[in-house]
């Protein structure tokens, strides 16, 4: 694989873009392309629909580059963001029925040794963090970010009022970023290429 | 209904299309909820990678490709040329990423702030981009060591070698001078790394002159002193 570009941070490659710079839309793959899948799949439980989730929020990453601003927000956050939303609204216009128990797909390999174990580290980290809120906090934000179900969704589903619904994922959200923010966690992706 | 109490439900995608239009338009004037946005954003793009991602089908990186080369071709055409000489800029780019990486490990040193930290990266990396930008324009400074780096577009960046750091309560500024027009400030830099590296912060037309003054701390709206660099388009 080509990996010319592999010391440029995520924001100088959405720069380049911007510039029609097709290897830096390439790279932005290479470096998320498989956990944003993972994500989809997980949302819409379906591989083709998945795989049209990522493609199009890669392509609309490529339209809209020129339009990222770096101060806002991490490069990463972006492309996640616009993956999931892609894949919460297919899941919607789908009426896709979402399963109460969300099981977890097989991981097959695929990535090379260092990437297999930077992958289950970074999943360990994020169930540990989920396994450490509240039951009902954790059970709003699971539901909502994995499951794709609205606010309103969500209160009746658990027979509680919207408002209970809304703080159990301000509270959910908001200890788990303590819980994430811990130093020491953040991985560089240049440094296992 | 309370916009405010929105941004969770609106970071984890768990508003109906009504409450997400209602709340996007709340964002475009309320700094606080773009600042706590930000802040959960980043939180639930975590969550992404608490999923097991089995690899997607390899055919799927060439269908985005070739989709992307696709849309694009049928708005901006591609020069022709572009194999060996983007292999040029691509190795020139990384090491001028290499040099923003060492500046941005310094820099993080000295600033506690994230959000500072997060912005000079951001900087550093539209400045990177502008430098290495094969079709950019490169004008040797005058007064200094250095380049100025200006894009088709006409967005500048100016690299320069061993300037030292501004004196406390000082700061360097730029100014992009248009024929007939009053200088305007580009923006304010601290110098004191082996390499300054900033992105202008105005556009740069055709035959104006970049220039750099040190100024009070905060920058000021007219150069009071004069140029320590100058260079002409």
């Amino acid at each position: 694989m080509n990996r010319e570009l592999a010391h440029l941070s995520d924001e100088a490659l959405v720069a380049l873009a911007a510039r029609s710079e097709q290897s830096a839309l390439a790279e932005l793959y290479d470096r998320y392309g498989r956990p944003a899948y993972g994500l989809a799949l997980r949302v819409l439980r379906d591989d083709a629909l998945a795989e049209d989730a990522v493609q199009d929020a890669f392509l609309a990453l490529w339209r809209t580059a020129a339009r990222f601003v770096p101060e806002r927000g991490k490069a990463s956050t972006w492309i996640f963001t616009l993956v999931h939303r892609r894949a919460v609204d297919l899941v919607r216009r789908e009426e896709r029925r979402r399963a109460d128990t969300i099981e977890q797909a097989p991981e097959q390999g695929g990535g090379s040794v260092e990437e297999e174990a930077l992958l289950r580290f970074q999943r360990e980290r994020v169930q540990d963090a989920l396994k450490k809120l509240p039951d009902q906090q954790r059970e709003a934000i699971e539901l909502a970010y994995y499951g794709g179900f609205t606010q309103s969704e969500l209160a009746e589903r658990l027979g509680q009022p919207l408002g209970t619904i809304k703080s159990r994922m301000f509270l959910g959200l908001a200890r788990l970023r303590e819980l994430l923010g811990e130093p020491g966690l953040e991985v560089s992706w240049t440094s296992t290429s | 209904m309370d916009l405010h109490e929105l941004t969770a439900a609106y970071a984890l995608d768990a508003l109906d299309a009504h409450d997400r239009d209602a709340y996007e338009a709340h964002l475009a004037h309320c700094a606080r909820c773009r600042e706590e946005l930000a802040e959960l954003a980043d939180t639930t793009a975590a969550l992404a990678f608490g999923v097991r991602s089995p690899a997607p089908p390899p055919e799927l990186r060439a269908r985005i490709l070739d989709a992307a080369g696709a849309e694009r071709a049928n708005v901006v055409p591609l020069p022709a040329r572009r194999t060996r000489a983007f292999r040029v800029a691509a190795a020139a780019a990384a090491v001028a990423a290499c040099v923003a990486v060492g500046l941005g490990a310094w820099s993080v040193s000295l600033s506690h702030s994230l959000d500072a930290e997060r912005s000079a990266r951001a900087a550093e990396a539209r400045a990177m981009a502008i430098y290495t930008d094969p079709a950019a324009a490169k004008i040797p400074l005058h007064g200094r060591t250095g380049t100025l780096a200006v894009d088709r577009a006409g967005r500048g960046a100016l690299v320069v070698r061993r300037l030292p750091a501004a004196s406390p309560g000082m700061t360097y500024e730029a100014w992009v001078i248009a024929p007939g027009v009053k200088p305007i400030p580009a923006g304010t830099f601290a110098g004191g790394d082996p390499s300054t590296v900033v992105p202008l912060e105005a556009p740069i037309p055709a035959g104006a002159t970049v220039a750099a003054t040190i100024e009070r701390a905060g920058g000021v709206d007219a150069p009071t002193a004069a140029p320590i660099l100058t260079a002409r388009t």
